[in-house]
């Protein structure tokens, strides 16, 4: 180590409504390092980057770059300051070029009098293709992006920060849809940044990863900054007692629901998208959490679409109390009984101009309707204050908008809409993603107790805690095939990570 | 500490007006040109003003629900047009000279309306298939109907204007009821009809939900479809009535009645709140923005400014409208 430190973050706090993002962290990153940034969902690691590049303002404390003060209003600012962040979400413009694409905003121009008039195409090719042999992809400028692999698009967008001369590149979860061998030519790319004196800011859940690309680590949680350390004394273990920092069994609730008979069967199901779920077939019983485990791009949430309508299927069977379903709409799937939060719940979960009121009785208004066509008003009040009630959801009244409460509460509202509507088989998409500590642990709650009420809960989850600690079994999915169901108490990291690697 | 308090209640203020914006507009508008033409405030002016909002009322409160739907109409005055093609052919006196069917029997009122909100329905109906089914975007779904209304509006009348509109119909027009306007009663039916549906019922809902957020009505177990269907058809038949009441108010037609209408009406929807991002538009909110508009064009006839530039005037008060109104969302992000 040695090196001198390129970046300082001090103090920094961040809050917005009703939670505190971050509390006073400090972070520190050395001239050509690679540093990995730790920390379980919503523990503050994006919303610290998400600071460092100008997209959130610090409410407190102070950014230095090589040694000067400085105030990033936005991700320009950050940019033109040698700050370049990759994000977990390519956005690529799908329908132009390589090229285009890397120098949209700043094109070469071709000057007259010193006016610019059009884009110097031939330039801008030109140093694109130089651009890319530094990430040695082997690509025409000319082709468009629609047309490449999400790791050759993330290749340009590394290309891209290059092109910034950054001294620091953010790289947010940069191999969670990445196979093996890409993941190992994206770290030879790295390794020589770093030799070139750049320094890498690396977010990631996966361990293995980290021990074996980092230089240092620093591992945040709720907010809070917990320390720095050298990745050649860090081990999987460590780098889990400090993430977590507290008792597991502390974090899940009491699990005593009892698995009964088999109700809800999915036979050989598969989608009309050769690249999508195949051949998928597993059953669930009466009173029991599922947990489906997997990779980002296993396709775990296009199969429980798939199951609920949204997204069609082209083979297979579902059963439910052995009696097939045919699904082809969610109203369908709704009226037996199924029930889906989804994962984006801004996209698909939330009316966001809308009551909290009507959030939660979007789904089931059939039940309050007198005389056939007036609503009963009355009714849908207290069907919204009951959950508010029961949930503890924190809002100032029904009537207040859903997009000015939390996430966490947002999410309890939606989920009091499926409750509403007492479903049998309850499917949860990512449901703790993005909440913070508190509103998990109620969320696993009412998971429990729906199981103990005999209803069957599926949960996805990409956190591996919140997988062993809530599944009574976990099915794992790779590739879009079924790698395996393990039973909960079997059950651990490394045999999952092992099943959700296994096709590729 | 006082300072700090202070400003907090300046900003209050300040965001209850934004909050209030139409309705301080309106008020300040009636005080200022009252004060002005002292005329303006006269139990006639104000008839003439609720009579002329009457039939626009009922036009926005058909677009309405398309703009909630994050769609738009644009076929709504075309479609007005037909349903005062269909009064006025059909409605003429028995003794009238120039009759438009010669041999068409005497029939009621009552009846014709009826088969003009059927047959504007129906064209309503179209544009929801259209929209739902082949998923055209509203705006280019409804200016191709647009195109496709006028002329068959135009073969239909062969290009000739219609007079000799019976007494049972212009009467509708020029009736009162304890000084009240028949027009202005029939439009508070349709506003009381509306508000109905859209606070009471489930179809209301669904239009709001969708508005929203179309992927997550749909995954809430919402019928699109068939909910976007219904709200074109809705509009579509109260186009039809809006179409006889013109009719009946100027005694005659022409296949260019109502043209240009939808434009008002969707200013007069959005100035009365209705936001074109979809989920939001009260009742409410969208009587006031008509009322502030036939306010407005009154007010300005009474100041004595030319027809030119009263043009110029709506066209600012809607864009100024619409800024002042959007802070309301753009402070709560």
């Amino acid at each position: 180590m040695g090196q001198e430190i390129i970046l300082e973050m001090n103090h920094i706090s961040k809050s917005f409504p009703g939670v505190k993002a971050l509390d006073d962290v400090s972070f520190h990153v050395r001239k050509g390092t690679v540093h990995a940034l730790m920390g379980e969902n919503g523990a503050g690691k994006s919303t610290l980057m998400k600071c460092l590049f100008g997209i959130y303002l610090p409410d407190d404390g102070e950014i230095i770059l090589e040694g000067k003060k400085m105030d990033f209003h936005n991700p320009k600012d950050a940019l033109n300051a040698g700050i370049s962040m990759i994000h977990q979400e390519l956005q690529p413009i799908p329908y132009r070029s390589i090229a285009e694409n890397l120098w949209i905003g700043r094109y070469p121009m071709i000057k007259i009098a010193n006016i610019p008039v059009m884009v110097d195409a031939k330039k801008m090719r030109d140093m694109s293709t130089d651009l890319l042999s530094r990430v040695r992809l082997n690509a025409n400028p000319d082709t468009k992006l629609k047309d490449l692999s999400v790791s050759q698009i993330q290749s340009i967008e590394i290309a891209k920060a290059i092109s910034y001369n950054a001294k620091i590149i953010i790289m947010d979860e940069p191999t969670s849809s990445l196979t093996q061998a890409e993941v190992t030519q994206l770290f030879e790319i790295i390794n020589e940044l770093r030799n070139q004196g750049v320094s890498i800011i690396y977010i990631s859940h996966k361990m293995e990863e980290i021990l074996r690309i980092s230089d240092e680590v620093t591992i945040m949680r709720d907010g809070r900054y917990i320390g720095t350390y050298l990745s050649s004394e860090l081990t999987m273990d460590l780098i889990i007692t400090k993430m977590v920092g507290r008792e597991l069994t502390n974090l899940y609730p009491p699990k005593n629901n009892v698995p009964g008979d088999v109700v809800f069967e999915v036979k050989n199901f598969t989608s009309p998208n050769p690249r999508s779920f195949k051949d998928v077939s597993f059953d669930l019983r009466r009173g029991e959490i599922l947990g489906i485990g997997g990779l980002v791009g296993a396709q775990r949430t296009e199969l429980v679409e798939g199951i609920f309508g949204i997204r069609a299927s082209s083979f297979g069977e579902i059963k439910l109390h052995g009696k097939t379903l045919k699904i082809n709409h969610p109203r369908d799937a709704i009226r037996k009984g199924i029930s889906l939060l989804t994962e984006d719940r801004r996209g698909s979960g939330i009316f966001g101009v809308l009551s909290v009121r009507d959030n939660v009785s979007v789904a089931s208004l059939d039940d309050y309707v007198d005389f056939h066509i007036k609503l009963n008003n009355r009714k849908l009040n207290a069907l919204a204050e009951d959950n508010i009630r029961k949930l503890s959801i924190k809002t100032p009244s029904t009537k207040t908008k859903i997009q000015s409460l939390s996430g966490g509460n947002q999410q309890k509202v939606i989920i009091s809409r499926w409750l509403a509507r007492d479903p049998e088989i309850f499917i949860l998409d990512e449901p703790t993603r993005g909440i913070d500590v508190g509103a998990k642990y109620e969320i696993y709650s009412i998971m429990v107790s729906l199981a103990k009420a005999g209803k069957s809960v599926i949960m996805i989850s990409s956190e591996m805690p919140e997988l062993l600690g809530m599944s009574d079994r976990i099915l794992v999915m790779c590739e879009g095939k079924l790698s395996g169901i393990v039973e909960g108490k079997d059950a651990n990291q490394e045999k999952i990570m092992e099943l959700a690697t296994k096709y590729m | 500490m006082s300072t700090r308090k202070m400003k907090l209640n300046s900003s209050n203020i300040k965001n209850r007006m934004i909050e209030n914006a139409m309705y301080i507009i309106l008020i300040t508008m009636v005080i200022v040109v009252t004060i002005l033409r002292p005329k303006f405030l006269s139990l006639g002016n104000f008839q003439n003003i609720l009579m002329n909002s009457s039939v626009r009322l009922i036009i926005a409160l058909g677009v309405s629900g398309a703009l909630i739907t994050r769609g738009t109409d644009l076929s709504a005055g075309r479609i007005v047009g037909v349903g005062a093609v269909i009064a006025g052919t059909l409605l003429q006196r028995p003794d009238y000279a120039a009759k438009f069917f010669p041999n068409f029997p005497d029939t009621p009122v009552w009846m014709i309306l009826i088969l003009a909100m059927i047959v504007t329905m129906l064209i309503g109906l179209i544009n929801g298939l259209v929209i739902a089914y082949l998923h055209v975007p509203p705006f280019i779904a409804t200016l191709g109907m647009q195109s496709i209304v006028y002329g068959f509006a135009q073969v239909y009348t062969r290009n000739e204007p219609i007079g000799g509109l019976k007494v049972e119909l212009t009467s509708i027009a020029t009736g009162r009821v304890f000084g009240i306007p028949n027009l202005a009663i029939i439009a508070l039916i349709v506003i009381a009809f509306m508000w109905f549906i859209l606070n009471m019922t489930k179809f209301g809902k669904y239009i709001y939900a969708i508005g929203g957020n179309e992927v997550a009505a749909e995954v809430a177990g919402v019928n699109v479809t068939f909910t976007k269907i219904r709200v074109y058809a809705l509009a579509g038949l109260l186009y039809g009535l809006a179409g006889v009441l013109m009719a009946a108010k100027s005694g005659g037609a022409t296949a260019n009645y109502g043209i240009g209408y939808e434009l008002e009406a969707i200013a007069a929807c959005t100035i009365g709140g209705v936001s074109t991002a979809g989920g939001v538009g009260t009742i409410g909110g969208i009587v006031s923005g008509v009322l502030i508009f036939e306010l407005l064009k009154t007010a300005l006839q009474f100041l004595g400014v030319t027809p030119d530039l009263q043009y110029v005037a709506i066209g600012l008060v809607i864009v100024a409208a619409v800024a002042i109104d959007i802070r309301k969302y753009l402070a709560k992000k």
